[in-house]
Parts: structure tokens; sequence; C-alpha cells
């Protein structure tokens, strides 16, 4: 690995389990600062559990447990005396299926400010419009900011959600297979938003699809039966894998 | 073959059952409409009654049952929504919430007559609030309480999970998240729960005939402690109380008519919404 | 700590449903149980003459339990059927459409007060009833069975529909499969899929019966003896509360009898109403669905 890169994101000996299932099993893995980590693995490999630790939305999940530490710079963010909200507004997430609010397209962007307390119009307005900016939303949107975000297209709407977390200006974005309710064409546009944002945000992408993890990522997990099998260079994983698992997976033997 | 036999009967039957369902709907409505219109008149809707109640008009039971009902949702909307809130949004599955929940159910079959002797021993004579609107309607209130409960439990769980966690990952806490994401979604499924309370209310007559129902005013209530005359009382207490049968008769068909009127109208304005957003739910 | 201030707030709120059913069971022990001074319990429930106001008083409620049984088995006999068949043409025959229309209408019918149900069954019912079948009086146990069956079809309806609804697709397709025509599929297979939901349609709707009071109060012809036939005048229990307790000099033996009997009636209900719990609960973990 990179010796001269910062560690975003260091998870160390996470154990997770729903109920008494163990879905992760002694974890570790180092999220460095702005890269883009994919993670991938067939389904029910614990991928998707596995950054939704980084935010701590599996806390609204009952009956699980957790033991490890995940060190966000150098705070533990488990720790229970760390504030949820606060760990969520440094960690941005973006989900599976675009999930709007039924609000204007304005509120949804504005809601993450309002709800950490900002009242400041002016302000709100400009961190809006920067937003979509950002999010190559802006040039489709900016003539009906008060209609409803629920007249926009699947592919609109997801880069509504990631615009969305962008307003809050977040360190980290957890993307949870953005593209996996959307058409080629908006897919191509969000893995595009992707590897632009990279420059300023860490970003972590579980995706089923290996052409995109080839496509996107700088670094690629590999997850199977919820156990981290191998992690490294995207490339050199993709090329010369160690383990003959994540061989077997990349080849096409399972999944 | 027989079983084709079989199934032609056998649908006959469930057909027939469907049809005379719907027959007695009609012929309520028939029956109480045409009789009823013969004496709806200006006259009859806004004046008081006169003459022992042969003749005038009944716009006091209008005015009382509409004051029972409105106090009624004022002290039971607040109570279920939150009551709601509590189920399906901050609850831990455990047997404190089961407990509720039976309660809720049994609260929601107790017979309508008990509400009023409860309403009677505790509004009434222990609190002292008389015979009057507020011992009324908090009886009522709290025989709907079960009703707005479910109602706005469902249209809380209709809310999309995934709404509640986009809202937490942008570092909204839950009662942020509740207050502006999940509340104003819910809402109007949580209307149309109240508005459907309101028809059940307004003809509830059995919790308020010893709480609330006065067989004669001369005036409008000034103030929830005075007693009033309700519609749904009124109708009962021409019908059996009355010294005049065959005048009387007549006006309790009007009274009847006004109280079927004003809660098939609210009902089916509640039950149209209900339908139409249930299938905006469902694509 | 806001947070935490705001989810005790709920919490507390959310008590009150248990709280008013704990004080309703309370008010009902607190002020039925000093008639039990006077009379013993089995006098109470199977003493056979309830002249409350006579001098000396008797009270025993017999009479008025039989009518309210007898009344709201009348009334069984004719909502199960009305309002499962009902439920079997929504789940079963109906179109789409046909079901977007009539579904309402049963709700509708479900709306309309008791009240309304009670005048109905006085002014049109009884006297119809008097003429065609020549009976004494047209205010009797048959007529309030009639009316109480009709006020309690929607519920049986309404809740049966939900159970066959919830009957999963691959249930039918199956029995489709071996040959059984829709109507077979529907007596072997939906309807016991859904036994036990369309018992708790049933038990509801017993509860519902047994529990109306304005509509007995009108219809049912009041006579507090003990009925011989479904063509006398009865008082049910919920009758007897509503129009004696008027007159009833607070806090006296009377005035504590009618609160034995609510209470009574509040017990029978109770019990009607867990049945239905658990056979609901038993039908939900059947299919599968969350308990």
């Amino acid at each position: 690995m990179d010796e001269n890169a910062i560690i975003k994101i260091k998870a160390q000996n996470i154990n997770f389990f729903y109920g008494r299932q163990q879905a992760l099993k002694n974890i570790n893995l180092d999220i460095l600062a702005n890269n883009v980590t994919a993670i991938i693995g067939p389904s029910g490999c614990g991928k998707s559990t596995f950054i939704r630790l980084l935010n701590r939305m599996n806390e609204l999940v009952p009956n699980t447990t957790l033991s490890g530490q995940i060190y966000l710079d150098c705070c533990n963010i488990i720790n229970s005396s760390v504030d949820p909200a606060e760990v969520r507004r440094r960690v941005g997430m973006v989900f599976q299926k675009p999930n709007p609010f039924p609000k204007s397209i304005f509120d949804n962007i504005s809601y993450g400010l309002q709800v950490n307390g900002i009242k400041n119009k002016e302000f709100i307005e400009e961190r809006v419009t920067e937003s979509l900016k950002k999010a190559a939303l802006w040039d489709e949107v900016k003539s009906r900011l008060n209609e409803s975000a629920l007249k926009l297209s699947g592919g609109q709407q997801q880069r509504l959600c990631i615009a969305r977390c962008l307003a809050i200006k977040p360190e980290v974005l957890l993307f949870d297979e953005p593209c996996a309710s959307l058409d080629p064409i908006s897919t191509a546009k969000i893995e595009e938003l992707i590897t632009d944002l990279k420059k300023e945000y860490t970003t972590v992408i579980v995706t089923h699809n290996m052409q995109q993890a080839a496509r996107i990522s700088d670094k690629t997990a590999f997850f199977l039966l919820g156990e981290l099998i191998e992690v490294g260079d995207t490339h050199r994983l993709f090329t010369a894998p160690k383990d003959k698992k994540t061989e077997a997976y990349i080849t096409g033997r399972f999944g | 073959m027989k079983k084709d036999i079989t199934q032609k009967i056998g649908f006959g039957f469930v057909s027939l059952c469907m049809f005379i369902t719907i027959f007695f709907l009609f012929a309520i409505i028939y029956f109480i409409s045409t009789r009823g219109i013969k004496v709806i008149s200006w006259e009859f809707l806004t004046q008081a009654p006169r003459n022992a109640m042969t003749q005038g008009g009944v716009a006091p039971a209008i005015v009382g049952t509409f004051y029972l009902t409105l106090c009624a949702i004022l002290f039971a909307f607040p109570l279920g929504i939150a009551c709601a809130i509590y189920l399906c949004e901050y609850s831990p599955k455990n047997y404190v919430v089961n407990l509720i929940r039976v309660s809720i159910n049994n609260l929601a079959g107790v017979p309508s007559v008990v509400f009023g002797l409860f309403g009677l021993t505790v509004f009434v004579k222990f609190f002292g609030f008389g015979v009057s609107i507020l011992s009324g309607s908090l009886s009522l209130g709290i025989l709907i309480l079960p009703i707005i409960i479910s109602a706005a439990q469902e249209a809380l769980l209709a809310v999309p999970q995934s709404l509640r966690e986009a809202s937490v990952a942008l570092g909204a806490t839950k009662w942020q998240t509740i207050k502006k994401i999940v509340f104003p979604a819910a809402l109007p499924g949580i209307l149309t729960g109240v508005i459907l309370s309101i028809g059940r209310v307004a003809g509830e007559t059995a919790p308020i005939l010893f709480t609330a129902a006065a067989f004669y005013l001369r005036g409008y209530p000034k103030s929830i402690f005075q007693e009033v005359m309700a519609l749904p009382y009124h109708i009962y207490a021409l019908m059996t109380e009355g010294t005049h049968p065959k005048e009387q008769s007549a006006i309790a068909y009007g009274c009847c008519l006004i109280l079927l009127f004003l809660v098939l109208l609210v009902s089916g304005i509640a039950i149209f919404i209900r339908q139409r957003q249930r299938s905006y739910y469902h694509g | 700590m806001k947070e935490r201030i705001i989810k005790w707030f709920f919490t507390v709120l959310a008590f009150a449903s248990l709280v008013f059913l704990v004080g309703i069971i309370i008010v009902l022990f607190k002020e039925g149980m000093p008639i039990f001074k006077t009379v013993s319990v089995q006098e109470f429930l199977f003493g056979k003459s309830w002249y409350p106001t006579f001098v000396p008083a008797e009270f025993g409620i017999l009479p008025l339990l039989l009518a309210s049984l007898w009344v709201s088995m009348g009334a069984m006999l004719i909502c199960v059927p009305l309002g499962v068949g009902s439920a079997l043409y929504l789940n079963e025959i109906a179109s789409p459409r046909q079901k977007s229309l009539l579904k309402p209408l049963v709700e509708i019918l479900a709306s309309i007060p008791s009240i309304v149900y009670g005048f109905f069954g006085m002014v049109i019912l009884a006297p119809f009833l008097q003429d065609l079948l020549h009976l004494p009086i047209g205010l009797c146990a048959f007529t309030a069975s009639l009316v109480l069956g009709i006020m309690a079809t929607p519920t049986v309806c309404s809740i049966a529909e939900d159970a066959l609804s919830y009957v999963p697709r691959a249930f039918k397709e199956a029995s489709f499969a071996v040959g059984a025509n829709r109507w077979q599929t529907l007596v072997k297979v939906t309807i016991p899929a859904a036994g036990s939901g369309i018992s708790t349609a049933i038990i509801l709707g017993m509860s519902r019966a047994i529990g109306e009071t304005m509509t007995v109060l009108m219809v049912a012809g009041g006579a507090a003896a003990i009925p011989r036939s479904f063509f006398d005048p009865v008082r049910p229990m919920t009758a007897a509360i509503a129009s004696e307790m008027g007159e009833a000099p607070m806090g006296g033996e009377h005035y504590h009898a009618l609160f034995a009997i609510a209470l009574i009636l509040f017990l029978i209900t109770f019990v009607f109403n867990i049945i239905a719990e658990i056979a609901s609960r038993r039908y939900r973990i059947k299919l599968g669905l969350s308990g």
C-alpha cells in the first residue's frame, strides 16, 4: 500500500451480529483519504452491513451487537459517548434506491442544513446551488427548485440524493449500490460524478457490479460470507488476485 | 359435472350475501331520506323546538352535536397521535409495548354504554364537571382513541423506512426526523382516520346519555360546563319519552336524516380519500 | 437531552389507553361490587327476577343475561353468513372495479350510527315484521337480532376480507394446479387457511353485537322477563343499563346493580377480545406474518 497516504477510516476487529447470526467476522480494513474504495462480493456477504457501520446506521436495526473499533481520523466513532448524529454529519450516505423526501427540490437539499441548526437564508441558498452544481444536476433543475423532488427521473433523484449529502459538507461519502435501480446512462453519470468528487471526499462504494468497481475505484475489498478475503489496488486485485476465492469470484465462478 | 354445479350454487349464495348486505344499506338510506326530507326546511335547521317539541326545529341539537364532536376530537387527536408515534417510531419491541397494544385493542371492544358509566363516575362525579359538554366529549374521546391510534399507526407505517434512513443519515435526530419527514408524509392518512372518527363520534349516543345530553334546552350552550342537546340523543328521546308520538316521530325522521347525511358525508369523504391514497402508495 | 425528554413525553402519553382501560375496570369494580353485600354473586347471576325498584327489590340478572345472549346469537345467525359470504364475494368473485365500489359501501354501512339503525328498526322494520309474521308486538328479540345482525355484518365482512386477502396466492395456485375449480379451492384451501382470521372476525362481530346499546334499547321491547321464544320482547344488559341509570338514585342498590351488570358485560367482551387477539396472532404466525 501507498505509504504516504492518509488513513481516513480504520476498522479494527469488527464483529457484527443480527440476533445470533454473525454477519461480519473479524474485519480489519483501512480506508484511505481521497480514494475511492470499492467493496465487492456476492449478495449476503456483509458488504452493505459493513458500510452501514461506518455512519452507525445499523443502530436503527433492533437486536444487533457490534464489537471492535472504527476510527474516523483518530476518534473511535463506535464509542457510545460519541453522538451518532455528529458521525452522520461527517459521513454522508447515498442509498441503493433513490429516497428523496416528498418535498421540493430546494427543501430536500436544505434539509440537512436545517436539521443542523443553520438558519441563514442566503447561506442556505448558496449552499443549495453549490451542491446541485457539484452533483451535476443544477442545469436540469435550476428553473424548478420549488417543484416536488418526486417528479424527477430515477437518475436525477439519485443525483439529488448525492447533492443532499454534499450540502452538509461531509468528509466521507458512502455509496450503497447507488446504481442498482438505474439505467445505463444514469449509471454512467453517477460514476463520472463519483470520480469527480474523489478530489474532495473519501469515498466508499458498495457494488455487486465488478466492472463498475474496476472503472471507478482505486482500492477494492472483496467480502465473502462476512469475511474480508482480500483488499488491494483495484488494478492488481482484478488482474492478479492473491486468494483463490477472489479469483473464483472475479472470473465469475460464483456470485 | 357435479363440481361445477356445486360451484354455481356456492357462488350464487356468496353473491346473494353481498347483495343483501348492500341492499340493507340502500334500504336504510332510502326509507330515512324519503320520509325525513318532508320535514326538512330552513326553519327546521335553524330554529329551536317549540310547543312541547311538536313544532319548530332542531338547531340546538345540531349545534350540540357539533360542540361534542369538536371537543372530543380536540381531546383524542393529540393523545392518539402521540400514542401512535410512540408505538411506530420509538417503541422497543418488548412486553410494555405489547401491553399497550393489547389495551388499545381491548379498549376498542368495550361496549359504548360502559364509556358512559365511566364518564359518569369519573368526569361527572369525581372531577365534578357535572353533566356537561366537557364530561360528554371526554367520554366520547376515550371511545374514539383506539380508532385514531390505529388509523395513525397505519399511516405512519406506510411511510417508507428509506425516508427515515435518509433523514438520519444527514445527521437529523430522531425527533427532527419524525417532525419534519415522517409526520408530514403520514399526515393525509392520519387526517382520514380523524375524519372517520368524526363520523363515529357524531353518531354515538350511549356515552352521552348520562354525561352530557339534555332532552330539552331553551338556548344554546355558553360554556363547556353546560349540558347540551345532541342529534342522536334527541332522536332517542323523541321516540321513547315523547308525549306526542305522531308529530315527534316526524321530527325524529328529520333528525335521523340530518345525522345520517352528516355521518355519511364525512365518512364518504374519508373513505374516498383513503382509497385514492392506497392506490397512490401501491403505484 | 432534548431527545430524551421528547421520548419520555411520548412514552407517558402512550400509556393513556392502558390508563383508561384500567380506569374503566377500577370504576366498574368499585361501583359494582357493593351490590354483592345485598345479594350473593349466585343470586345475582342466576336469579330469575329483575325488580330493582320493588320493595323488596330483586336483583337477578338472568333475564337480562339471557336476553343479551339470545339477541346476540340471533344476530350471529345473520351476520356470520352475510359477513363471511360478502367477504368471500369481495375476495373471490368481484372484479377489481366492483371491489373498489363495494368495499367502500360496506365501510359506509359500518359508519351508520347505531341510533339510526335503532330508529330504522323501530319505525320501519318492527311494524313490517309485525304485519308479516302476525306478531303480537314488533319490538322483540327477533327484530333486535335482525337489526344487530345487519349492524355487525360490515365488521365481520371487513375483518374476514382482510384475513382472506392475506392467504398467499401460492396456496390457491397449488390447488388449481391439481384440477380443483375455484369453489373447491375456496372451500378446501382458502377458507381453512384463513380460518383463524375468519374466527377473529366472528368473535369481534359477536363482541360488537353483545355490547351494542342503542339499537337493542329501542328495538328489543324492554321486558325484563326470561325469553321463551325469539318473538318475546326482551331487555338485554346494555338496554337495562341505559334505560334505568337515569332513574337509579346515585349510590343506591339499583345504581350499584347496574354497574355490576356493566362489569359482567365488560368481562364478557373482554374475554371475547382476548380470544380474538389470540386467534389473530396465531393466524399471523401461521402465515409467517410478523407476530
